[in-house]
């Protein structure tokens, strides 16, 4: 009798991937592609403890669906998530005891779908726990932190991944850092104009038929072409105007990054603002002007407020794209996690670039779970 | 006491508002009612300026409204709509103390008027304070429009159609509500309805729109006795004409003093058509009056009411 299909369609998946594909490859060099060692290889001796969550979960969907249950489950699966990373860095370890320095171990594809299953797994179970935004941050900062605990321990050290962490150490953290400062950069000025931008296209019907047909082009012309768009005028302007050039506007850069991102998170930004306030019940509005509230205050006491929540949804969205929008910016030479990233697909060494792509979905998860929770906040009415 | 002069409202060609002059007195249960269309929202809406009009002028007290700033003017009068438009991210009790915080309210002042106004509208306010608008009835919203209208002891309360939107078992106990309401406070109430029998049940006066013209302005016994034109007759209503006229006089009006009759009594103030119904239900032509004492008054015969 199954009780919990979701969670039965990821064990089936899960343990396809489990015995069919590699958990993790053995390469001698970081360049040739490598021999995949199976899940059951990688797990012998007292390594297989590290199964017994996973052995637990295989039960989960036949339980009954209590609460005691769904927690159980949850705490199975947050433990099986460290127990993945640490049984693919301890069989790294092994395997580096006869192998050269040079040889590498990379996560396999089992790895990954055990992985995303697992997590997939978590987030269902809290789901059926019924557990808010915030306590499902808590949860996921808490695997994480487990896992980078693990980390810096050592036990994940021979890992490809983290070896290529360890070599660029000090690049990883500026780049890191130049990310954020793109994304932020972009969103800024975004927020400044597209808020009066969205305010003024609900007011005026005739100024936002004209104008959400340009934002929905801007939106199709690919990021990558963007980016190459800009290139030609930004150094002509910069050529044209020394002063500019001093600021740092040059056709290649942060500047042609920010100008691309900031085109792309108008529309979001300035549709949700819009739906946001055309949202709000005319109702509501009638009866401030009529309790004698002013154009001001109707406008912030009741409008803004009632509109807040689609308008965070729309900031959510938008972030999570500059996020990842960011990285493709490294093509023009914006620098960021995007440049680890690229820096690894050119070399063929792909632990480089997971290694560049995995804090970029890091982030994305962050900051789309952290303004999910800002959004559920703002809407914060008891149901 | 409020004085519409010679009032008209302009839509392009259209009159909405059609040269209106009446006198409100202070106190009066005054009720607007006309056919869709007939521009008795919009007449009301000019009262507290959220509508600006083409001619005429508007007085309260003598003094011309447009001396006053709008959000004064509308902070001083309640305004209560057919959509209620609660706030819907506000708890009750800041819904119901909107005008006192835009007033400057000290806020354990506006906390103990909030209770107040919630025992006066028969709401818990333990229980409802906390509570937000999608949690609440649609009779429980209204009763929380009208206290909110309430909130800061307007002499004037503007209801537009108030309970157009609720079952007809709640408007009938929120009718009785506003009545009980106008007689404890002495606010002066302009109601707009569409609603003859709501308007004849509640009023003290009412005016009849069509078209943006008044058509006629009387108590309900006048406009049912002599109904200045057929459109008037036809709006108050053919049919069931006679049933209307029972309904603004009462019991008292057909007492047969000192008669005694057993069984359940009927109160000297409720209405002739409520003599009626429950002559009818309990299978008896003849029923005994009491005052609101509950002392024994005199008898009501079925003949009387068709006297």
């Amino acid at each position: 009798m199954i009780r919990n299909r979701v969670l039965f369609v990821l064990i089936v998946a899960g343990l396809l991937a489990g015995f069919g594909l590699a958990f993790v490859t053995h390469a001698p060099n970081r360049l040739v592609s490598g021999r995949p060692v199976a899940l059951i290889a990688a797990a012998d001796g007292a390594r297989l403890l590290a199964l017994l969550p996973g052995v637990f979960l295989l039960f989960g969907p036949f339980l009954p669906q209590r609460r005691a249950a769904h927690g159980a489950i949850a705490i199975a699966a947050a433990t099986f998530l460290v127990a993945l990373c640490w049984l693919a860095g301890a069989s790294a370890a092994s395997l580096a005891e006869s192998a050269s320095p040079a040889a590498r171990t990379s996560l396999g594809a089992a790895f990954w779908t055990l992985f995303i299953c697992t997590a997939l797994a978590l987030i269902d179970a809290a789901r059926r726990l019924g557990l808010s935004a915030a306590a499902g941050l808590l949860i996921g900062a808490a695997v994480a932190a487990a896992i980078a605990l693990l980390g810096a321990s050592g036990a994940l050290d021979q890992l490809s991944i983290v070896r290529e962490y360890v070599n660029r150490r000090d690049v990883f953290a500026d780049a890191v850092m130049r990310h954020i400062v793109i994304v932020l950069a972009a969103l800024v000025p975004s927020l400044i104009l597209g808020v009066p931008i969205g305010i003024l296209a609900h007011r005026r019907k005739t100024f936002a038929a004209g104008l959400f047909p340009i934002l929905n082009i801007v939106q199709t012309i690919p990021s990558i072409a963007l980016f190459g768009m800009l290139i030609a005028p930004l150094s002509s302007l910069a050529a044209i105007f020394p002063g500019l050039a001093a600021l740092g506007v040059s056709g290649i850069g942060l500047a042609p990054a920010v100008i691309a991102l900031v085109l792309y998170s108008l529309l979001p930004i300035v549709r949700n603002m819009a739906e946001g306030l055309a949202g709000v019940p005319p109702a509501a509005i009638e009866a401030a002007r009529g309790m004698g509230m002013t154009r001001r205050q109707v406008f912030w006491r009741v409008e803004l407020s009632l509109a807040l929540p689609v308008f965070l949804s729309g900031l959510r969205i938008t972030a999570v794209q500059a996020v990842g929008l960011a990285a493709v910016a490294a093509l023009i030479g914006a620098g960021g996690l995007g440049a680890i990233m690229f820096q690894g697909l050119f070399a063929y060494a792909l632990d480089l670039a997971l290694l560049g792509a995995l804090p970029v979905i890091l982030l994305a998860v962050v900051v789309d779970a952290f303004l999910r929770l800002l959004t559920a906040y703002a809407e914060r009415r008891p149901g | 006491m409020i004085e519409l002069d010679h009032l008209s409202k302009r839509y392009g060609t259209v009159m909405a508002v059609d040269d209106v002059s009446v006198t409100i007195g202070k106190g009066e249960f005054f009720a607007v009612i006309g056919p869709s269309g007939s521009g008795k929202s919009t007449l009301l809406r000019m009262i507290n300026r959220l509508i600006p009009w083409s001619a005429g002028s508007i007085r309260i007290n003598g003094e011309d409204i447009r001396r006053f700033r709008p959000e004064d003017l509308r902070r001083r009068m309640g305004y209560v709509i057919q959509s209620v438009g609660l706030f819907p991210h506000w708890t009750v009790e800041r819904n119901v103390g909107t005008v006192l915080e835009l007033l400057g309210w000290p806020r354990a002042k506006i906390r103990d008027r909030v209770t107040e106004l919630l025992i006066l509208l028969k709401l818990d306010p333990d229980r409802f304070r906390g509570k937000y608008p999608h949690q609440l009835s649609g009779g429980e919203q209204q009763r929380v429009g009208v206290a909110r209208a309430l909130a800061a002891s307007p002499d004037v309360l503007l209801m537009d159609e108030p309970f157009g939107a609720l079952d007809p078992v709640t408007r009938s106990t929120l009718q009785t509500e506003i009545a009980r309401i106008h007689r404890e406070s002495g606010t002066t109430i302009i109601f707009v309805t569409h609603d003859m029998d709501e308007a004849l049940k509640l009023a003290s006066r009412v005016a009849i729109l069509d078209h943006g013209r008044l058509v006629q302005t009387g108590t309900p016994l006048e406009l049912l006795t002599a109904p200045a034109s057929d459109f008037v007759r036809d709006f108050v209503g053919r049919e069931d004409y006679g049933i209307k006229l029972l309904s603004v006089e009462a019991v008292a009006s057909r007492l047969r003093a000192g008669e005694a009759v057993p069984g359940e009594p009927i109160a000297a103030s409720a209405s002739l058509r409520e003599a009626l119904s429950r002559m009818v239900t309990q299978g008896t032509d003849r029923l005994g009056v009491v005052d609101s004492d509950g002392r024994p008054l005199g008898a009501l015969h079925l003949a009387d009411l068709a006297r």
